[in-house]
């Protein structure tokens, strides 16, 4: 076995882990840890697929930025275990076949799919060269999109505040 | 050239997918109702990235960044909605939520 494969399956095998402690853990911390071991093992599947601007991306925004903020106000509000009631438990015995058919119907349909079948060459993603074809993609074909995304930010920053504020 | 097929990240991103429906249905307190969301969203960035490279078309990149960006003012402001509802005395658990409920 080559070693991006071997790659592939220890992440691949660390991501649904991650995925199940997710789901698994009681407290929102610990959820909250296994979603992190979850997206730095993307990262490195984004590394394998030729796209390490992306995976920088995703460990410096996802893991750091976004994932703190999930830990920090987890700290704040001292979340603690979460409690069950009947409804949720209807929700778990409904839930899980319903969400193993998707899966598997998902995994069927994307197995099957032609684009899946087309081995990409990598030319342009795969090369030395993938980043700064990134940005020019980014910032030629894409500008507008761009800038319409610093103004979102924006407005989630004020939302961000005007909603997390004292009331007087 | 990647070794690994691209169908195999499809069908990880796949069942990350659905692993994230089942934490969406399942979990109870609201900051891992969010948390589930962004796992959701991270299964589909990784079938982007797969898509991306079996085309060999760099918009596929460019959509992940896109995402990224979204998810991120997601949080920002879904987290300070939590916030805002602790201040208001409410609990956290989705269940209790349901003031705007006939």
């Amino acid at each position: 076995m080559s070693l991006p494969s071997f790659m592939f399956f220890v992440c691949g095998v660390f991501a649904v882990t991650g995925a199940i402690l997710l789901i698994w853990a009681k407290e929102p911390i610990h959820s909250a840890l296994a979603l992190v071991l979850v997206m730095m093992s993307l990262a490195v599947l984004y590394l394998l697929l030729g796209a390490p601007f992306i995976a920088a991306v995703q460990i410096i925004v996802y893991a750091g930025a976004i994932m703190v903020l999930f830990v920090f106000v987890i700290m704040l509000l001292n979340a603690g275990a979460e409690e069950h009631t009947d409804f949720s438990r209807l929700a778990k015995y409904v839930g899980w076949p319903l969400a193993i058919i998707l899966i598997f119907w998902a995994s069927h349909w994307l197995w099957r799919s032609p684009a899946a079948a087309a081995a990409g060459s990598g030319g342009l993603i795969a090369g030395p060269d993938s980043t700064r074809n990134l940005s020019i993609q980014l910032f030629r074909q894409y500008l507008f999109p761009f800038e319409a995304t610093s103004i979102l930010i924006l407005i989630a920053i004020l939302g961000a505040l005007f909603l997390a504020r004292k009331e007087e | 050239m990647s070794v690994v097929p691209i169908s195999y990240y499809l069908v990880l991103s796949a069942v990350l997918f659905g692993l994230g429906v089942v934490a969406f249905v399942i979990k109870r307190n609201i900051i891992t109702v969010f948390m589930s969301i962004e796992l959701m969203l991270n299964a589909v960035n990784l079938a982007f990235v797969a898509f991306a490279r079996a085309h060999n078309q760099l918009d596929g990149l460019v959509f992940v960044f896109f995402v990224i960006v979204v998810a991120a003012a997601e949080a920002a402001v879904g987290l300070a909605i939590v916030i805002m509802l602790v201040q208001n005395r409410q609990p956290l658990s989705v269940e209790r939520m349901n003031h705007l409920k006939l």
